[in-house]
């Protein structure tokens, strides 16, 4: 799928003669982007400015669109009633321990796969293989039940490791490691080095965007996934923030504190969205790479 | 193709074994599981398997509300995809020009993929509240009708779809603009020259031109749609109103967890296993036949 986007020079061959009506579709295409970009927007910014007003001010009609001082008072009451601290601190185990502990177990693999012979070799590439066809959700009730053998229910373990369990990454660095020429194996095989002083001096560098890339799919998985934790633990101190927060949205008989919720909701799409946003050029190629 | 090889005896397998291990222990032994249980049923009070055959399997396709968790499923992932993907390819279409400032938009563009379904589905929430949203409120100025999700399942559907297509929205039209882009300007003006009007020049030039980019798109929001959009259920509508946006993942985990019907919650996994080893070959036979690269 890598060749589904072109670099933007290939654009740049045989521009259209009539010049007055190429301005013309520019200013088009600004004016749907910006609108399009305006529309996207316009949720999250509704949300920011909920969780800026006071209870009488989010419960009167009409709505305010504009922000308004109660913005720390909210983020103060989140913070405390949802033990917001815990719930972040748990997201960012689940997220940063899927995806380095991703990251390790497939670059391992894959340097194996590409770059030894070994017997079962073949058993073990299909076994991967097959796996890209059961994704968590068709398995809910039967991996439940393997946690629980394991006695993993309620801890970081149960969390993080059964996430881990995918081929992408494998593949991902499978094909990085296939374009890599002979040569530099052999040359590190001349000088003397072992095979894993190979992996770790040379490939490893030159792996650095597909790590990266791989990185922000997977951070963003591990800090959003739900089903799993709602699944595997049972008490609030191990909850992680998406699931956590639920107990700030306000049902039909309770207190409409909508300004809480959305102060909640909020610190809690930062995170992901924020590393997408500063790792932009490689969460477009993890993206495009993962999804086969 | 590589043909060096290190020479080692031992190293390969331990090189493997982290990823063999997570794969045997989360997906081959649930998966195996899966199938065993869904041939049994537990006894009533709980504490053993009673041998079913294909019980759980009659049951569910005779089971009015799982055929009808099975339509609103499809439903939903049908409208979220191709509404989804229509609607950005026609943005993108007409946006498809040589502009400054396409690196900045793409930015403004990609973020909503990193919001969490459940979050989402939160703030959509708000914005549907019958009582305090902002979208009830505009729309009591054009008709007196009630636009409560908490009682009309069609609202409550509107309100899920809306939140999911809102979240793959922006990334959807960064890629289908970008494919666009890629597309060389001589073919379209070949096209021109023989006499193609847009729209012509659209179905014959640019639609074939950008099916990798359609596929790509089409399997990510199928996925999403089907199995990522649980936690926007389970935050928002809880299934309801009745079971208007009860979909399968959310009815499996439900039957599964709060119900306790271990023997039929893992027929219906066993039914979206296949449906997934469906997707996935006719993902690869498309992607080899008929899609041009």
């Amino acid at each position: 799928m890598a060749r589904t986007l072109a670099p933007p020079t290939a654009l740049a061959i045989g521009a259209p003669s009539r010049v007055k009506a190429r301005d013309w579709s520019g200013i088009v295409a600004h004016a749907i982007l910006l609108a399009a970009v305006a529309v996207l927007a316009f949720p999250l910014y509704y949300a920011f400015v909920i969780s800026t007003q006071t209870l009488s001010q989010v419960t009167s009609l009409p709505p305010r669109p504009w922000p308004s001082t109660a913005l720390f008072s909210n983020y103060a009451e989140a913070w405390q009633r949802a033990h917001m601290g815990r719930l972040l601190l748990n997201s960012a185990i689940v997220a940063l321990g899927v995806a380095f502990g991703k990251i390790a177990i497939s670059l391992l693999s894959a340097f194996a796969i590409v770059y030894f012979n070994f017997r079962g070799k073949q058993v073990v590439f299909w076994m991967i293989f097959v796996t890209l066809m059961l994704p968590v959700p068709v398995r809910i009730v039967s991996t439940y039940q393997v946690i629980s053998v394991l006695g993993w229910v309620n801890t970081y373990w149960g969390l993080t490791v059964p996430l881990m369990a995918s081929a992408t990454g494998t593949f991902l660095f499978r094909q990085f490691y296939q374009t890599m020429p002979d040569s530099l194996a052999e040359a590190a095989q001349l000088d003397g080095a072992h095979p894993m002083r190979f992996l770790w001096s040379i490939l490893l560098p030159l792996s650095k965007a597909n790590m990266a890339a791989l990185f922000v799919i997977l951070f963003v998985y591990g800090w959003n996934d739900y089903l799993w934790p709602l699944m595997i633990t049972n008490t609030p101190e191990m909850r992680t923030a998406v699931i956590g927060i639920e107990s700030l949205v306000p049902r039909t008989s309770q207190l409409p504190e909508w300004n809480v919720a959305m102060a909640a909701a909020m610190m809690v799409l930062l995170p992901p969205v924020g590393v997408i946003v500063v790792m932009q050029r490689w969460f477009v190629k993890g993206l495009i790479e993962t999804e086969k | 193709m590589k043909r060096f090889v290190f020479r080692n005896r031992w190293l390969p397998y331990a090189l493997v074994a982290p990823q063999v291990a997570v794969t045997l222990a989360f997906f081959f032994w649930p998966a195996f599981d899966s199938l065993r249980l869904s041939l049994y049923r537990a006894s009533p009070f709980g504490d053993r398997l009673i041998w079913a055959g294909f019980a759980n399997f009659e049951r569910l396709f005779r089971d009015p509300a799982y055929l009808r968790s099975a339509l609103t499923s499809f439903v939903f992932s049908f409208v979220v995809t191709f509404a989804g993907l229509a609607l950005a390819l026609l943005l993108a279409s007409f946006a498809n020009a040589k502009i400054r400032g396409l690196a900045v938009y793409r930015s403004l563009l990609l973020w909503p993929y990193g919001i969490a379904p459940a979050i989402a589905g939160i703030i959509w929430l708000f914005i549907f509240h019958p009582s305090y949203g902002i979208l009830p409120w505009v729309l009591s100025f054009v008709t007196a009708y009630q636009f409560n999700w908490f009682l009309k399942g069609w609202v409550a559907m509107t309100l899920i779809v809306m939140a999911a297509i809102w979240k793959q929205f922006g990334y959807n039209l960064a890629f289908y603009l970008a494919g666009l882009q890629a597309i060389e300007a001589s073919v379209l003006e070949a096209a021109s020259v023989d006499g193609a009007g847009p729209i012509r020049r659209f179905f014959a030039v640019t639609f074939p031109l950008l099916s990798p980019v359609t596929f790509f798109l089409f399997t990510l929001n199928m996925t999403f749609s089907f199995f990522d959009t649980f936690g926007l259920i389970h935050s928002v509508t809880q299934g309801g109103p009745g079971d208007a946006t009860s979909i399968l993942v959310y009815r499996a985990w439900k039957d599964g967890f709060e119900g306790l019907q271990l023997g039929f919650s893992a027929a219906q996994s066993v039914v979206l296993m296949a449906l997934v080893i469906l997707l996935t070959a006719f993902q690869f036979r498309f992607a080899e036949k008929r899609v041009t690269y």
